[in-house]
């Protein structure tokens, strides 16, 4: 990202717009044709305006400061009937997974492990983030299917399956939304391999005599051979 | 994404050792137009005169779509079908030990949809762009298609490329262990031509990018990223966009991971926050070995494989000339040199690189040697132009553990037998 931050994000309007790459008027022409960016100083006037209503249609996205929540309510009660019906058929019951589905509940304590489970209680940030996921995406094959009191019940159970919501009559809403908060929020960081990883940029990278003694063979894939036959997989033409 | 992490999994039973028949190259043809692949037929070779040295072949416009030689109908996408629950929900590998030089054909580029591969009517397609605008705006493709366009080659790969191989060597072939890469010539508009369009507020910070298909993938993208060199592609090696690589309108962030380069994209939203959306949170963020994991982890570092030999690329020929080949990139820019070492990373010997070297896309490079028909234990190591160097497995555990499943750009070696068989090894 470094290259990128030289783009001072102060005055983002227009300025900056045609700044970032642009010709800039006034300025001697330097740069080879090729890398000259194609974006034009004036508006081009295409496209029309989008009205309300299409954006609504189509603006599903929930942070987790709560923009976008959609008006409507459910409890944990009603979201069980709508998570045995709907989803536990791939989810399991109790969100453990049934077969090869992935899980939705579980793996607390395991994170450090080396048999990490990662669900919305061990391992998800923010509780908007499994709305918004239910929202677009599930159930699988029939997505954007719920009304948003499904959803607000829905999403309300599988914080129940993962002990973030222990009352069963509790009744999730945009008001409420707030008040629940997983536990595994301080464990993100932004990325920092540029500094944690410096070691990585080395002036002269070794070129004779790099390790000790002759390479040994610590490991092959024919051990656990899973490599698919030849011949499996998509046929093509 | 590939995650091998989603709960239990059956593997499959045990196969057979690399069956003998690798080495000759040949196992993997089917159907009776191929049969013959591999033997010699003398009534074709001099002082004979072949068949289609006497007749005359199809007409123009028989093959109205050109596609390749029967022949190498073999050559295909494959996918490993324990990874994944769902055909729908999984992924395909390019067959990198097949192709040549720094561009993918179209339709090899390997796959990975959440909710199988949309197809959208284009006089059907919007694309929305609102939120911290002064107008939001709705466009049409003929709209994109009329906007000033530029043509860039850039490297497309998956976060989880590699992912199987944290804990250890897995899959033989490059197909497999790097197939989740491709490198094509896009055509598409600027995102920030768009974003000029619509007048961006001066408090947007982020962008929210959302596909149109049924798992309606969504990343957070940072303003700053938008304003460099993003682009709202239509147009891969000249051809519209292929339904499984987003058509008709897809994402291109360069160097950064490939979920965010958003297929089938519907919607863009400007907002002064990220989102942490699935995809961002519990999916692309990469678990350390404290248990603590880091988030907005978009740049692809440079990595390399050698994908000739290789274990789906053995060696032929007994000892002699032989040309090493392979691809390296980097998500910081442009490749500056690839080292090939023969003895498992004691020595190295830097690769020439052949055809175009552009930013943060692949590069071709090739090692020529004589190979005196001995085991050799074969690596390569790309330097980017910030300096970058790839490191040893080794040295990314060290600092990563095993649990993060992405960015594993560790060098990878390949063991070249006596025989000519190639196995996918890890060396101390
Ligand atoms: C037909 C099987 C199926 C059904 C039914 C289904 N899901 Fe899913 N679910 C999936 C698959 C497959 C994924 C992963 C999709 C992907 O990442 O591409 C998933 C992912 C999820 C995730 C994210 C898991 C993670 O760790 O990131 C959640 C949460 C979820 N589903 C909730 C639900 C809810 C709630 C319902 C019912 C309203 C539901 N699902 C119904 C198959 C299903």
């Amino acid at each position: 990202m470094s290259r990128s931050l030289k783009f001072a994000l102060t005055g983002l309007a227009l300025a900056a717009l045609a700044g970032a790459g642009a010709t800039i008027v006034g300025a001697p022409d330097v740069a080879p044709a090729q890398e000259r960016a194609a974006a034009p100083v004036k508006k081009l006037g295409i496209g029309r305006e989008a009205t309300t209503q299409e954006i609504a249609g189509w603006d599903i996205d929930i942070r987790p400061d709560g923009h976008g929540l959609p008006p409507g309510k459910g409890t944990v009660k009603q979201g069980e009937d709508i998570y045995m019906t709907q989803c536990a058929a791939c989810h399991g019951e109790f969100g453990e997974s049934a077969g090869r589905w992935p899980i939705v509940s579980g793996g607390s304590g395991s994170l450090a492990t080396h048999d990490p489970v990662k669900s919305v209680g061990s391992y998800w940030p923010y509780a908007s983030t499994l709305m918004d996921y239910i929202r677009r995406s599930m159930p699988f094959g029939n997505a954007q299917s719920l009304s948003n009191d499904e959803l607000y019940a829905v999403t309300a159970y599988v914080l129940y399956l993962n002990d973030i919501i222990r009352d069963e009559s509790f009744e999730l809403s945009a008001q409420t939304f707030k008040s629940v908060r997983l536990p595994n929020e301080p464990n993100f960081y932004d990325d920092d391999r540029e500094t944690a990883e410096k070691a990585f940029w080395r002036k002269e990278p070794c070129m004779s005599n790099c390790l000790p003694g002759r390479a040994a063979v610590t490991g092959r894939a024919r051990v656990l051979d899973v490599t698919p036959e030849p011949g499996k997989g998509p046929k093509v033409e | 994404m590939t995650q091998h992490d989603d709960g239990p999994r059956p593997l499959p039973s045990r196969r057979a050792l690399l069956r003998a028949g690798l080495a000759g190259g040949a196992v993997a043809l089917g159907g009776p137009a191929l049969a013959q692949l591999g033997k010699t037929n003398p009534a074709n070779l001099p002082p004979n005169v072949a068949d289609w040295s006497k007749m005359l072949g199809d007409g123009v416009a028989v093959r109205t779509y050109g596609k390749p030689a029967k022949f190498e109908s073999h050559i295909g996408r494959r996918d490993v079908s324990w990874l994944t629950a769902s055909p729908q929900s999984s992924v395909s590998f390019t067959p990198l030990h097949e192709i040549d030089g720094p561009i993918t054909p179209n339709g090899l580029c390997f796959e990975r949809h959440h909710a199988g591969i949309a197809e959208l009517n284009p006089t059907d397609y919007r694309l929305m762009l609102h939120g911290l605008v002064d107008k939001p705006l709705m466009f049409t493709l003929d709209d994109i298609k009329r906007m000033p366009r530029v043509n860039r080659a850039y490297f497309c790969e998956c976060a989880a490329n590699s992912g199987m191989e944290w804990r250890g060597a897995q899959l033989n072939g490059c197909q497999y262990t790097h197939g989740m890469v491709h490198c094509v010539m896009y055509t598409g508009v600027p995102l920030k031509v768009l974003l000029q369009e619509a007048g961006v507020k001066p408090n947007a910070r982020w962008l929210l990018l959302e596909g149109g298909d049924a798992s309606a993938m969504t990343r957070s993208l940072p303003l700053q990223k938008a304003l460099d060199d993003a682009l709202v592609a239509y147009r891969m090696n000249g051809e519209m966009l292929y339904p499984e690589n987003g058509y008709p309108v897809r994402m291109v962030i360069p160097g950064w991971e490939a979920n965010m380069w958003v297929k089938w994209l519907r919607r863009i939203e400007v907002g002064d926050q990220p989102w942490h959306t699935r995809e961002e949170t519990s999916k692309y963020t990469d678990l350390l070995e404290n248990g603590r994991a880091r988030r907005f982890t978009y740049v692809m570092d440079a990595k390399s494989v050698i994908t000739s030999p290789s274990p789906q690329a053995p060696v032929n020929h007994k000892s002699g000339f032989t040309v090493l080949s392979g691809v390296a990139w980097s998500g910081r820019g442009k490749i500056a040199r690839v080292d090939v070492s023969l003895d498992g990373g004691r020595n190295w010997r830097t690769a020439r690189l052949d055809g175009p070297v552009w930013d943060k896309a692949i590069a071709r490079f090739y090692y020529e040697f004589d190979w005196n028909g001995g085991e050799l234990l074969l690596q390569s190591r790309a330097v980017d132009e910030t300096g970058y160097v790839q490191p040893t497995k080794d040295e990314l555990r060290k600092v990563r553990g095993v649990n993060s499943i992405y960015h594993n750009n560790g060098i990878q070696t390949w063991l070249l037998h006596r025989n000519g068989e190639v196995e996918n090894v890890e060396v101390s």
